[in-house]
């Protein structure tokens, strides 16, 4: 800002104290902005997308006729946009039946107790760069803390609570059974997604988010490359904390319906909506850990440096914060997205199989994963710098042979070779088929 | 007595890359993606095949049997010479017709009511097929409209002549082959005299 304008500012904020302006007035609308994008923006959007997007994935139009206005003779459906403020109208306008037996006050509370730790997530994730104006630095962050991560972890762990107090409350066995299963499903996954981050804070050296973020300019120190295995131990444990397909047996519709069976109106609608917002809580979250946060990839292999993004730092600091949003929310929306494709691409668990993939497959892995960056950190014996190139390797190796293994496909079986020994995986079978005969 | 067949039951082979689980996820993944790509961006190359009901429509195949319709002559009476063939045909007895007599001469009668009960009918086409004079035909590719009353869903003569056929619909001159165009085709002209010539010519079952 030019020096014009900030001494008029300095005039306006000078009739409050400086500690009010960083203190109230800043994180206030910080806090105003974080929510007016996530309940104003991504929450209703994705009960579009989710429709929407499903709808592509097989083949169908999706939801395309809802319309306020007609033009020219025409409704305006806008790509079923108008869908959005449809679903929030019939969520609030039906009728909120409350069981005779329920406990009135949980079952009341449930709901809230939920949707209050995942929009508390967004506390701590930087979601732009550091602004100065004019002699003050504001950290697009609402609350820079030193125990950052921790601070998600503690926080999001309390979702757990809502899932149990909302079964508990209903006084209904299907109810209580999927909050039985969201408590097991939520510990259990809980231990993965706070081990598979040991790793990350063991190359960044801290556990604040933004001093991470600062860390991954280069497109190589991205979290994805230096921790890949990380990140999808990660993904998959977030996406399982969330209860959402393959991971729902909490609510598993087929079966049980779950822990808000007994939820109608506005309360299922609470349940649902943090839900999504703790889907677009996970994107932010990957995206502040594993994909640089707001930096815009500046990989030159000379001197580690891209000459242009430099001088557009220098000499138009506006356009170089906006392409950075721009790449944050872009970075976001690519995940956000991602979790419905993975929702409606994968078929659901069953019980035993989500606990034996927590336990035994996703634990292990985690634990290996902090082992083998901690030698690596060690081989570079003291040296930070070298301890990232050689975490970084190991994660190149890691994502060099996935790669690879997409290519491999297994030939189809020929129908007539059943000669080798380990054809024990199908067994012949006499079928009796009635042939018609005149 | 049945046959005896063979028929290998064929598990889906699962081994160490399919447990891997990853790979095979991707791949899946893949998969959908490319159907959410081409369908949302695909142009022509859609699999998404879902047609917009009211605003558009898929045209039926020709030997759809739709709504009846009474086919006209030429002064927009209809063919039909109320013979009650289609009536007596109709395993569903949706046709109801009233004859009286008809003021050409060369025409014995004419249904003075003609209704079809669309409810009632089953869409078999056999009235179409009874038909000698070609004169009920269903041949509009329509559906009956829809209806709040019962009494709405029996169309009268009116609304019988009023549809249009395939041919008409595609501005084309109908062709009909009623025992009408028979006659007209087998029989001499008419003498000036007004009288009804000798038949010279056997019949062509003779021959």
């Amino acid at each position: 800002m030019d020096n014009v304008m900030c001494s008029q500012a300095d005039k306006f904020l000078g009739m409050v104290p400086y500690d009010w302006t960083m203190i109230v007035i800043v994180p206030v609308a910080k806090i105003l902005f974080i929510i007016a994008v996530i309940i104003g923006l991504y929450t209703p959007l994705a009960t579009l997308v989710e429709r929407k997007l499903s709808a592509a994935m097989q083949d169908r139009i999706g939801p395309n006729r809802a319309y306020i206005i007609k033009v020219g003779g025409k409704p305006l459906t806008i790509f079923g946009l108008f869908h959005t403020m449809a679903d929030a109208l019939k969520m609030f306008t039906k009728e909120w039946t409350t069981p005779k037996s329920a406990d009135k006050f949980l079952f009341y509370l449930a709901p809230v107790i939920g949707l209050v730790p995942a929009l508390l997530t967004f506390a701590v994730i930087p979601f732009g760069p550091p602004i100065q104006v004019c002699d003050r630095v504001v950290p697009l962050q609402i609350a820079s803390i030193n125990v950052g991560v921790l601070f998600i972890f503690a926080v999001g762990s309390m979702g757990v609570y809502s899932a149990a107090l909302a079964g508990w409350a209903s006084n209904n066995k299907m109810a209580l059974l999927g909050a039985l299963r969201a408590s097991a499903q939520s510990i259990s996954y809980e231990i993965t997604f706070g081990l598979t981050l040991v790793g990350l804070m063991m190359v960044f050296h801290t556990v604040r988010l933004d001093s991470m973020v600062a860390q991954q300019v280069d497109l190589l120190h991205w979290g994805v490359f230096l921790q890949p295995l990380a990140l999808v131990l990660f993904f998959t444990a977030a996406m399982a904390e969330n209860k959402r397909i393959p991971f729902d047996l909490p609510e598993g519709e087929s079966e049980i319906v779950g822990y808000f069976v007994e939820y109608s109106s506005m309360g299922f609608g609470l349940f649902m909506t943090t839900e999504f917002i703790e889907m677009s809580a996970i994107a932010f979250l990957t995206t502040a850990l594993f994909f640089g946060g707001y930096t815009v990839p500046t990989w030159v292999a000379t001197d580690h440096s891209f000459a242009m993004w430099n001088v557009a730092s220098e000499l138009w600091p506006a356009a170089f914060f906006a392409i950075q949003m721009a790449a944050f929310f872009f970075k976001v929306t690519v995940l956000w997205l991602f979790q419905f494709v993975v929702r409606w691409a994968l078929p659901r668990f069953r019980y035993d199989q989500l606990m034996r993939l927590g336990w035994r497959i996703m634990l292990p892995l985690s634990l290996a994963n902090i082992a083998v960056t901690a030698i690596a950190i060690l081989a570079a014996d003291g040296d930070a710098a070298k301890g990232t190139e050689y975490v970084m390797m190991t994660g190149l190796v890691m994502i060099g042979l996935f790669v690879l293994s997409l290519f491999y496909s297994r030939k189809p079986r020929q129908s007539g070779d059943s000669g080798h020994g380990h054809d024990h995986g199908h067994d012949e079978q006499q079928a009796t088929v009635a042939a018609a005969h005149h | 007595m049945g046959k005896i067949i063979k028929v290998r039951a064929q598990d889906a082979e699962v081994g160490a890359y399919e447990k891997a689980y990853l790979p095979e996820i991707t791949k899946g993944i893949g998969i959908t993606l490319r159907h959410v790509v081409k369908n949302l961006f695909g142009g022509d190359e859609k699999y998404t095949r879902t047609v917009s009901y009211p605003e558009e429509k898929v045209e039926y195949p020709v030997r759809f049997r739709g709504a009846h319709r009474l086919t006209p002559r030429e002064d927009g009476a209809p063919r039909c010479v109320a013979c009650f063939m289609c009536s007596t045909a109709c395993p569903a007895r949706c046709i109801n017709i009233v004859a009286e007599e008809s003021d050409d001469p060369n025409i014995e009668k004419r249904p003075k009511v003609f209704e079809i009960d669309e409810l009632k009918c089953i869409f078999c086409g056999m009235c179409v097929e009874a038909c000698p004079e070609d004169a009920i035909r269903m041949d509009t590719g329509e559906h009956v409209k829809p209806f709040t009353n019962r009494a709405d869903a029996v169309y009268g003569k009116v609304d019988l002549l009023s549809m249009l056929g395939r041919t008409e619909k595609n501005g084309e001159q109908p062709v009909y082959r009623g025992a009408h165009e028979h006659r007209a085709r087998q029989a001499p002209q008419h003498s000036p005299e007004g009288t009804l010539p000798v038949q010279d010519e056997q019949p062509e079952d003779a021959h």
